[in-house]
């Protein structure tokens, strides 16, 4: 047991280690900066023990759930060879994971403030929830539809580069016709789409993918899920702009 | 009491969050793959404290640091503090140096402890067998969040369209691809969409729109958005020039 002690105590000094430059940052910037004391200095205190135990429990979680569950599933849908269930459950796992994301919800109720704000939809509290769902929904499937690609990718053993720089165009080539209010919201919805706990699932499921199938490296294969999900977001809200 | 009330509120919010991957999997697992999950007991555990976790960190950071960000958002990008309201007005987007400086450092700070990015620099140094290191890749990517904001407040301080900074920056990421040490591609594709979840994006979102709310001439729907993307773009720079630099450094080592 004082082993167990004495590991816990050290992965609390390492969080703590990983909040510590928040902290100076903050110090330095309101101190001689802005040259004022820290307001409610014992609450904020207390809220930063609560950080460094909250990143504890979390890290020591993803190397006991997260991480073998992902493996262990794609060990299983390897060795069960159904391409077409793994894309099933490439797809369910990247929109369930994307639908209720609470990120997207507060993106999706801006966005729909903008386009009543643009005369794009008209501006009651009705219109403005079905585009919001709208949104939302369109976010979740172009998720769902990058993790089947990138699971695809892993198995034909596509380029990933060719991918990626040719989704790029594609944004580009978008954003030239897309209507520009939505511009800004379709680029931040690439990156507010994976959350906490959808990342080390899809990392381990994608190098678990990649080490179980002869001829993949983990390292140049496993990854790259979390880059098409990033993408397709862009791709498919400007397009919902433009047709809606 | 008001603090257990938020407790229970945010660990309602991150299971809602769980609920779904749960779902998902339970469901594969019985119906599709039809076989128990390995240590089950153990990866339940480990749910848990994941669950536990997120949400001390959640409330710690509600109760901690986002207040008072803001806060210092707000302060830093008022105009009384930039000193514009005793000239004629117009601001110069050099008055605006403590923004830019505080949103790097913020950019920087956050991203070192966000957890999904510590998620897959300890799965990369895993697969590479430590040829990726844990702290080399959160610097590189903590660096590349850095620039990207504070070049991102930049572009809502002058003003200039979002899209020449976003596709120039492709062109750059297309650029690295080619001469980029092949094992780093995917990884630094990753490291872009990683960097804005839990920490970083409440920060900036707020700094973004004090700052598109009071600089003149700018919107805060139609500027305030863009930092995030922003922050995507940039660690894929640094993360595959962090690459190139280790391995040019080796080869010229090896010489």
């Amino acid at each position: 047991m004082p082993r167990g002690l004495e590991a816990f105590a050290r992965a609390l000094l390492g969080s703590a280690r990983d909040l510590l430059p928040i902290a100076v940052v903050v110090v330095f910037f309101q101190w001689v900066v802005l040259g004022q004391p820290i307001p409610h200095w014992e609450r904020i205190l207390a809220g930063s023990v609560l950080v460094v135990l909250g990143l504890t429990f979390f890290i020591q979680g993803l190397e006991m759930g997260l991480f073998p569950l992902g493996e262990s599933m794609a060990y299983a849908f390897a060795q069960k060879g159904s391409l077409a269930w793994l894309l099933a459950f490439a797809f369910a796992l990247g929109f369930g994971t994307t639908v209720a994301e609470p990120a997207l919800i507060a993106v999706a109720g801006e966005a729909a403030l903008v386009a009543a704000h643009g005369g794009v939809i008209p501006d009651t509290e009705a219109a403005r929830a079905e585009y919001a769902l709208g949104l939302r929904l369109t976010v979740a499937l172009s998720v769902g539809a990058a993790i089947v690609v990138g699971v695809l990718r892993i198995v034909k053993g596509w380029s990933l580069p060719a991918l990626i720089v040719g989704g790029y165009l594609l944004v580009v080539a978008m954003t030239a016709v897309a209507p520009p209010e939505i511009i800004g919201i379709a680029y931040d919805s690439g990156g507010v789409t994976t959350s906490t706990i959808t990342v080390p699932l899809v990392t381990a499921l994608g190098v678990g993918l990649a080490s179980s199938i002869q001829g993949r490296n983990p390292v140049t294969d496993g990854f790259g899920l979390i880059a098409l999900a990033s993408l397709t977001p862009m791709i498919f809200v400007m397009a919902y702009g433009m047709f809606f | 009491m008001e603090y257990l009330e938020r407790l229970t509120h945010m660990g309602l919010a991150t299971l809602r969050d769980v609920v779904p991957i749960a779902l998902v999997i339970f469901v594969f697992q019985l119906a599709v793959l039809r076989r128990p999950i390995p240590n089950l007991g153990r990866v339940l555990l480990g749910f848990a404290y994941v669950l536990v976790g997120l949400t001390l960190f959640l409330l710690g950071l509600e109760e901690a640091l986002f207040p008072l960000g803001r806060a210092m958002a707000q302060q830093l990008t008022d105009p009384v503090f930039i000193g514009t309201l005793a000239g004629d007005g117009a601001p110069r987007w050099q008055d605006y140096y403590w923004v830019y400086l505080f949103a790097a450092a913020i950019g920087f700070s956050t991203t070192i402890a966000e957890p999904s990015l510590i998620a897959v620099a300890l799965k990369a140094s895993e697969v590479s067998g430590g040829a990726i290191s844990v702290w080399g890749l959160r610097v590189a990517v903590g660096v590349g969040v850095a620039v990207g904001i504070a070049l991102g407040t930049f572009r809502i301080v002058t003003g200039t369209p979002l899209h020449a900074y976003i596709i120039a920056g492709y062109v750059v990421v297309v650029i690295q691809t080619l001469f980029a040490p092949r094992m780093i591609v995917p990884l630094a594709y990753d490291s872009g969409g990683v960097t804005t979840s839990t920490v970083t994006v409440p920060l900036v979102t707020a700094l973004g729109l004090g700052l598109a709310s009071t600089v003149p001439g700018r919107s805060p729907l139609l500027d305030g958005f863009g930092l995030i993307a922003f922050a995507s773009l940039f660690p894929m720079m640094t993360v595959m020039g962090y690459a190139q630099l280790s391995a040019w450094r080796a080869r010229r080592n090896a010489r």
